[in-house]
């Protein structure tokens, strides 16, 4: 029997049903934290996390928290990103240096580089650096290893066609490894922002005087699990726009790319 | 016929070799390693003259697109020389010639008319002209109005299109073709070896056309070489294809002349064929 047609791309269907299941969650922890089934002084409260944020906003007291994480987050994914990008394609089109960086690339990228704030706090101090430090760390590595894989996987065929039509290597590299490494780079993007949200949060987390990461560690101090959850889902809001913006790019740059169905040879 | 094609001839080669393969030979690390090689082809001593539009046959395997690879500068032989208009090729990529790979080889980022003129921007044509030249190639191949569309918008036959005016908008003086065709269904195949030869016969460029289709071969060529089952392939036998042009490739596999020359190359290619066959059953 087929009573619902939950067809995938219906979209007033799909966003009703978000709605929907984001509602019932926040309604099931209403009820179990106002019921008391659950210590409110430790799972807090929607509407308390509600007014807690509008207030926040009404005070003005946030901005300049959110501005300090803000700014920490791009500076580390922007320079992250450009770090990643750069040593990608360079290594993936210098073998012998890949090979002889491979093993250290591999140790710093299984390292727990968290590890890094404390180190990063003494060497760049409180400020916005040490977190920004931390991010690019992060970051780094995801956009590094997707860039070099990307390259890697140039079609041998578009690459020796390229060659033949008259292309040098600074040209190849615009006009081949640069476009087929882009497509890798922005689904490494993605995960790059949440990512870059760590590495700020983190860092304030472990030091400094402003920014939400340090407002969570405030409110965690005097035990207000209100401001704790706020602080975090205001972060949630702002990765999300973050990824948003990733996308609005994704698409604007890679127009070339088949849509989901459809195929296409040089690609694969 | 044996005077028009002695006419023909005269007219068609001035004489000079475009591209001459002196005693190539090819050997590459073999798949299954310790240090054997895989000879592809050996010995190849092969000349195409200018103007002249010489196709290659053989069984799958051959080592036919190593003979293009070489052609193209793409692959150095390990001995022997290659030579282009008598200048040998050494290290460098062929730049007289165009490549058509059998793969698709457009650019998938970038629309049918950037594609086209990515080559003439390579060589430094400013970016306006150079989209002026590939918007008129696009009309030339058939494709007027799908200049926007990227590769993976068009059908398999547009891509090659496409890949054929991106070949031919930098003019070159050589056009080296590696089964081109053999991807598309047989009808879109007879109308692009149509546009081919229309095209060609505008200022007989040297073309190296290597295909497995015999028919194709003798329909478009002035020359067909066969090559001998690989390893180590080298040619075994050519025939001159005395047609009339211009020809129309649907209607000339019907004549009397296409098909006793069908059965003579046929009748060597068939052995080859059969080898190849059993090298890769057993």
């Amino acid at each position: 029997m087929r009573a619902l047609a939950l067809d995938p791309r219906n979209r007033g269907l799909v966003q009703a049903s978000r709605l929907i299941l984001l509602s019932g969650g926040v309604f099931i922890w209403w009820l179990c934290t106002t019921m008391e089934w659950l210590p409110p002084f430790f799972f807090g409260d929607p509407i308390v996390v509600a007014q807690r944020m509008v207030g926040w906003f009404i005070s003005g007291e946030i901005f300049l928290h959110l501005y300090t994480t803000l700014l920490e987050t791009l500076l580390a994914f922007g320079i992250g990103t450009a770090l990643g990008l750069g040593v990608g394609l360079w290594l993936a089109l210098s073998p012998f240096f890949a090979e002889v960086t491979d093993p250290f690339l591999k140790a710093f990228n299984s390292m727990p580089r968290l590890i890094f704030a404390p180190i990063f706090a003494l060497w760049f101090g409180l400020g916005i650096w040490s977190k920004i430090a931390l991010g690019v760390t992060l970051v780094f590595f995801v956009v590094f290893f997707n860039v070099f894989q990307g390259v890697r996987e140039v079609s041998p065929v578009v690459l020796a066609n390229t060659r033949m039509l008259g292309a040098s290597s600074r040209q190849l590299m615009r006009h081949v490894y640069l476009p087929s490494a882009m497509s890798w780079v922005f689904s490494s993007l993605h995960n790059a922002v949440g990512i870059a949200f760590v590495g700020s949060v983190v860092g304030e987390y472990l030091g400094s005087e402003k920014g939400v990461g340090y407002v969570i560690l405030l409110a965690e101090g005097v035990f207000d699990i209100n401001s704790v959850i706020a602080g975090i889902l205001l972060l949630t809001i702002f990765a999300l726009l973050l990824d948003a913006a990733v996308s609005f790019c994704e698409d604007r740059f890679m127009r070339w790319r088949p849509e989901a169905g459809q195929t296409v040879g040089a690609t694969a | 016929m044996n005077v028009l094609k002695h006419k023909f001839a005269e007219q068609r080669y001035p004489a000079s070799p475009t591209i001459n393969f002196d005693a190539v030979t090819c050997a590459f690390a073999s798949n299954e390693g310790g240090g054997k090689t895989y000879t592809a082809i050996r010995d190849v001593t092969l000349t195409v003259n200018d103007g002249e539009f010489l196709s290659i046959v053989g069984p799958t395997g051959c080592g036919k697109s190593t003979l293009l690879n070489v052609a193209a500068g793409l692959m150095r032989p390990s001995s022997g020389h290659i030579s282009i208009f008598g200048k040998e090729l050494q290290g460098g990529l062929n730049r007289d010639a165009s490549y058509l790979f059998q793969a698709d080889a457009l650019m998938p980022w970038k629309n049918a008319e950037d594609n086209v003129a990515a080559g003439l921007i390579f060589h430094g044509t400013p970016k306006a002209e150079a989209l002026e030249v590939a918007r008129d190639w696009l009309v030339r191949v058939g494709l007027d109005g799908h200049g926007h569309k990227y590769p993976h918008q068009m059908s398999g036959g547009m891509r090659k299109r496409a890949g054929l005016a991106q070949a031919l908008a930098l003019n070159p003086r050589i056009l080296l073709m590696d089964e081109p065709f053999s991807a598309l269904d047989i009808q879109t195949r007879q109308l692009m070896e149509n546009e081919l030869l229309q095209l060609w016969a505008a200022d007989r460029k040297s073309v190296m056309f290597v295909t497995h289709d015999l028919e194709e071969a003798i329909a478009l060529s002035d020359r067909v070489v066969v090559l001998s089952a690989g390893p180590a392939t080298r040619p075994i036998a050519e025939f001159d294809i005395d047609l009339d042009r211009p020809r129309e490739v649907a209607d000339i596999r019907m004549t009397q002349r296409f098909l006793q020359l069908h059965a003579a190359i046929w009748d060597v290619l068939k052995g080859e064929v059969l080898k190849s066959y059993a090298r890769t059953r057993s």
